[in-house]
């Protein structure tokens, strides 16, 4: 009975997270207890879970695209560079006096498209490898965002494009809130319809989901389109954020951050599991590292030392062999 | 069409897409045509060559390895540091960054190997891990002036009243000699391509499938580490931001080059030829100056695109044959 529980417990993909995140609040808490403070500021609500929030939204947004591609078997490297070429191109909107908001965001998120697609097509219709077809993107991509910004810095001085990063709804970030809607949207379509299954048979089983009729194929391009939308938006969030799309900075090392909170959110890597509340208790965990590693001490440049280490950790942890110990361990406990 | 052209066929298309682009780039420029020009070539590309001679090697097993980069500007500024704040002789510091190097690419291939993870992530991990700790041992350049370590930069090897071989060039040619050797002529790089072509019957051949994989990642770690001495001395500094996207760069020359990623079939020739595309393209773009530089990470994009389709309409015609 209790073995059963406790097996279950481990099992259960989002206690991972919740549980090093519970600990890096107690942490936190000790070397400043008054991490959780909320104070009012003008109106709006701040201190330190407000700006996780904040500043994790655009993570999530992209690990929310990141995590249907995984639970295809997929992986996309891409979402750095897209980022940059979504915020570029809105950049490049705003500058050339293109400045109607539906229009700057319908380029924006048409670009992100665009790219999502070529990765799906050489993904789903030319067999080629994930990581190999989205490292195409991850390389070139940078060289388009430069060329498309014309290898500056483009600063972005529009009030409406702006509120997408910094601005307040109810005293709350308007980014987290997009963040959230997109969450609930997500969970809705996914699992309220069979198409989260249907994106997770793919990632099981590709061959017995066709012969079961599914469309294999389109479903992957799909989950990579989807990527592309959601990695264009995260770009277009953080040009608004620092009022300036950076075609060199924009969205980098997020591959990692990204993949990073899918994987401790318990999403498995080689596909045909999922779980949307794990990726947003890993991002959750990913952004309460950040700060709780600059109290440490830890310079923000070292910062992905640990990042990098609790990846292993995880993977490890993760991996069958791994698993086969754990269990080996756990009737010996008993008998003891 | 033949089997054999078949097989050679991208090794074919490389060779005469470098020969396109180098006349091209010729013709349009002046003084392209020169044996300076072409020494630099290799020097300039010498920290890439060196990694993706590795990376040749690694993606015939059929793994990939993206911490290469990393590990560059790691060795780059560890052992600048080393020599010129703490004192320790240039060969010590050279000896025990190449150490660092090779344990790393081991420890990755182990993981990747025993505990069945895929190759792409724990490296990426590797990537991350080195990046931050490069910056860990310093966020700011080291310039080098150790009389040992500038006699090795301003060392070359003349080739004619214009032209010389830096001694990164000369490393590199060795590395591509050594590669190739150990790529094609020895156990060691029939027991890759077995591993890439499938590891069950590498398994059931009784090859050493664990000793190979682990093997080939730690002698990736040593030639990753050995770029990054090579960075080093070209440009006369340690800098923790060496070497970064190196590990795409290097990726891209070896598909180029018409190494199968999927691992299996592959050519040292073949990377030394995307190599030297890579490099046409960069000298091409700078002998312009009017061309914006993020040109060359575009072409190199399409190029990519380009063989990868090439290499899975081969892959088809293969199959139907």
């Amino acid at each position: 009975m209790i073995d059963s529980r406790l097996q279950r417990f481990l099992r259960s993909p989002v206690v991972w997270p919740l549980a090093g995140l519970a600990l890096l609040l107690v942490v936190n808490l000790i070397h400043n207890p008054d991490f959780l403070k909320i104070g009012v500021l003008e109106g709006h609500l701040f201190g330190a879970p407000v700006d996780i929030f904040n500043q994790g939204a655009r993570t999530f947004v992209v690990a929310l695209g990141m995590t249907l591609v995984i639970a295809t078997g997929g992986v996309d490297l891409s979402v750095g560079s897209v980022m940059a070429v979504a915020g570029a191109t809105a950049g490049l909107c705003i500058t050339s006096g293109h400045t109607s908001l539906p229009l700057v965001l319908a380029a924006t998120l048409g670009a992100g498209a665009l790219a999502g697609l070529l990765n799906g097509i050489l993904v789903a219709y030319a067999g080629v490898q994930p990581i190999v077809a989205t490292l195409i993107l991850m390389v070139s991509g940078r060289g388009i965002a430069q060329f498309v910004a014309h290898g500056d810095v483009l600063l972005i001085k529009h009030p409406g494009f702006e509120y997408l990063g910094k601005g307040f709804l109810l005293g709350l970030p308007f980014a987290a809130i997009l963040a959230g809607l997109l969450y609930l949207v997500a969970q809705a379509a996914l699992r309220r319809t069979a198409a989260g299954l249907f994106i997770e048979a793919v990632g099981d089983n590709p061959v017995a989901s066709r012969f079961a009729g599914l469309a294999t194929a389109r479903m992957k391009c799909l989950a990579y389109l989807l990527c592309g939308l959601c990695a264009a938006l995260a770009g277009a969030m953080d040009a608004a954020n620092i009022g300036a799309a950076d075609p060199y900075r924009s969205g980098e090392n997020m591959e990692l951050d990204a993949i990073f909170a899918v994987v401790v959110g318990g999403t498995a890597l080689n596909g045909g599991r999922f779980t949307l509340a794990g990726t947003f208790a890993g991002v959750l965990l990913l952004q309460t590292l950040s700060p709780t590693l600059v109290f440490l001490g830890v310079p923000p440049p070292v910062a992905s030392v640990p990042k990098a280490i609790l990846i292993l950790v995880v993977c490890v942890l993760q991996s069958d062999r791994a698993g086969r110990w754990l269990r080996g361990l756990l009737p010996k406990k008993e008998v003891a | 069409m033949k089997p054999a052209l078949q097989r050679r066929l991208p090794l074919i298309v490389t060779a005469a897409v470098l020969a396109v682009l180098y006349v091209a780039a010729g013709l349009n420029y002046d003084h392209f045509f020169s044996l300076g020009v072409a020494a630099d070539l290799f020097t300039d590309n010498a920290a890439l060559g060196i990694a993706a001679t590795g990376m040749t090697l690694v993606i015939f097993s059929g793994g990939i390895d993206l911490s290469v980069g990393a590990v560059v500007g790691f060795t780059s500024i560890l052992v600048a540091t080393l020599v010129e704040k703490k004192g320790v002789p240039p060969v010590l510091a050279a000896a025990l960054a190449l150490g660092v190097g090779t344990v790393l690419g081991a420890g990755m291939g182990a993981l990747i190997h025993y505990f069945r993870q895929p190759a792409f992530l724990i490296t990426l991990a590797g990537m991350f891990l080195m990046r931050g700790s490069a910056y860990w041992i310093s966020t700011d350049p080291t310039g080098l002036s150790h009389p040992a370590l500038t006699k090795l930069t301003l060392w070359d090897w003349p080739l004619g009243e214009t032209a010389a071989l830096k001694l990164s060039a000369v490393v590199l040619l060795a590395v591509l000699v050594a590669g190739g050797v150990i790529g094609h002529f020895t156990r060691f790089g029939r027991n890759l391509l077995a591993l890439g072509g499938s590891e069950q019957s590498a398994l059931l051949m009784g090859l050493p499938v664990a000793s190979t994989r682990i093997g080939v990642y730690a002698l990736n770690g040593f030639f990753a580490s050995l770029a990054g001495l090579a960075l080093m001395l070209n440009s006369g500094s340690g800098n923790p931001r060496d070497g970064i996207g190196l590990e795409l760069d290097a990726i891209a020359s070896v598909v180029i080059g018409g190494t199968l990623l999927t691992g299996g079939r592959g050519n040292i020739l073949g990377t030394l030829l995307g190599l030297l595309i890579f490099g046409v393209i960069q000298s091409a773009i700078r002998f312009d100056g009017r061309l914006d530089p993020a040109w060359t990470r575009i072409i190199i994009g399409a190029l990519l695109l380009g063989f990868i389709l090439l290499q899975r309409l081969l892959g088809r015609l293969g199959r139907r044959a």
